[in-house]
């Protein structure tokens, strides 16, 4: 039996591991309510965007002039994959889920003969997606430095992918990431980008008179909607990912507890073992007498 | 006729107001425009001005540079990429907005340079429209 000594120190340090996995529990859950409120504030931008990408791309997404964001380049040879994931591990699966998924649509474009190009946002999912796909790197987006996520930033990667995009780099724009359920559930989602895909309201559409004329606000609209869907996805991820740490740390800190209980038995009985050893030697010191 | 209407203005970040307006003064992109209850459907984007919208009993007024404006039969949704509430708004906001605008412009294809300078030269009016 393992010796007191070393027993007393293993519960000791088992013991301020779960002080830890509680402390980052809480904060999990305190930063998961602020992320998820950011999302929810942000959702009606999004949904009214979608709403008037609806009614003008029903309109031009027949036309020969349609924009290259709406109608693609007329090929699909080369795609780009952004993956999005945390700066932070200790979050569960959150990341290598988001990884799994967009490593296995690679495969399969590679398969059919297309070529993939990837960004990364987030560090931990560039730790990952390196092994096997440095090669298709073309760039990544450091987001350690930011403490709230704003549209601004996803601005930033909006304009990097429309200027590659402009320049003729890739024809298919496609998103990886989580998107938040619950706290327990989050779904690893991939959505296309580019060419723009749009929900069209099904019914009549009420007829807009449109100022300067439709080709122009199209052209403006589409990098926006963009960004907007990347904003949201960013957004989705970072509550995501509170979510995925929290319950990652709850699952951490029952089973501190457990080992804690199963070490304090071990201890406990070891006591006793040397307690009964002990009384037996005094004993049959005795009887020799 | 109705004499109200639903007015909503969201920026990506937030919903910043959600009332019933009577009219709601627009900065749109080839002229201002008030759109009033049961104006005619119309979609257009926005050029850097300031927004008014005539609630019961007040007046809001926010600053908002670019994004586009949605006139239904509903009511009137301002997107805004980015807007302030008049009173928050600072002379150094307004500089950052230009120096944005500047930035933006100095990296835009010839394509939409007019555009770009358009919207510098909109951002600067900005400053005098304020008072500021």
């Amino acid at each position: 039996m393992a010796n007191l000594k070393d027993l007393k120190t293993r519960i000791e340090s088992v013991k301020s591991t779960r002080k830890i996995t509680k402390a980052m529990q809480m904060v999990a859950a305190a930063k998961l309510r602020r992320a998820q409120e950011a999302a929810e504030n942000a959702r009606p931008y999004g949904e009214r965007m979608a709403a008037v990408m609806g009614n003008l791309a029903q309109g031009a997404a027949g036309s020969e002039t349609a924009p290259k964001l709406l109608a693609g380049t007329g090929s699909d040879k080369v795609h780009l994959l952004i993956v999005a994931t945390s700066e932070r591990g200790l979050c569960g699966g959150f990341n290598s889920s988001i990884v799994k998924l967009a490593k296995s649509h690679a495969e399969n474009l590679v398969a059919a003969g297309k070529t993939v190009k990837i960004l990364t946002v987030g560090k931990k999912g560039r730790e990952q997606m390196k092994r096997e796909w440095a090669g298709s790197f073309i760039a990544h987006v450091d987001h350690s430095a930011v403490k709230k996520l704003g549209y601004v930033n996803a601005q930033a990667v909006a304009r990097d992918v429309l200027q590659r995009f402009e320049a003729g780099e890739f024809d298919v724009v496609t998103i990886f990431y989580n998107v938040f359920q619950s706290v327990v559930t989050q779904i690893p989602t991939a959505r296309q980008l580019i060419p723009a895909e749009v929900e069209t309201a099904g019914g009549d559409a009420p007829f807009y008179e449109y100022e300067p004329d439709e080709d122009e606000i199209l052209a403006e609209l589409l990098p926006r909607a963009m960004t907007t869907q990347i904003f949201t996805a960013l957004l989705e991820n970072a509550a995501s990912e509170q979510g995925a740490r929290m319950s990652a740390m709850d699952n951490a800190t029952r089973n501190a507890g457990e080992m804690i209980e199963k070490l304090t038995i071990e201890y406990n009985r070891s006591r006793q073992a040397a307690i009964t050893n002990e009384l037996i030697e005094i004993i049959s010191g005795a009887e020799a007498l | 006729m109705a004499d109200m209407m639903q007015f909503d203005l969201v920026s990506p970040e937030r919903m910043l107001a959600s009332f019933e307006a009577s009219e709601v003064e627009i900065p749109g992109a080839e002229g201002d425009f008030t759109a009033m209850p049961d104006h005619a459907a119309l979609v257009t984007t926005m050029r850097p001005g300031v927004l008014k919208a005539k609630g019961a009993g007040q007046t809001s007024e926010y600053v908002v540079t670019g994004g586009f404006v949605e006139v239904s039969g509903a009511g009137v949704s301002v997107l805004a990429e980015h807007a302030v509430p008049r009173d928050e708004i600072s002379r150094d906001a307004v500089e950052a907005m230009i120096a944005e605008a500047e930035s933006a412009a100095a990296e835009v294809t010839p394509g939409l340079k007019d555009a770009a300078d358009k919207r510098i030269a909109d951002t600067r009016g900005l400053l005098e429209q304020l008072g500021l």
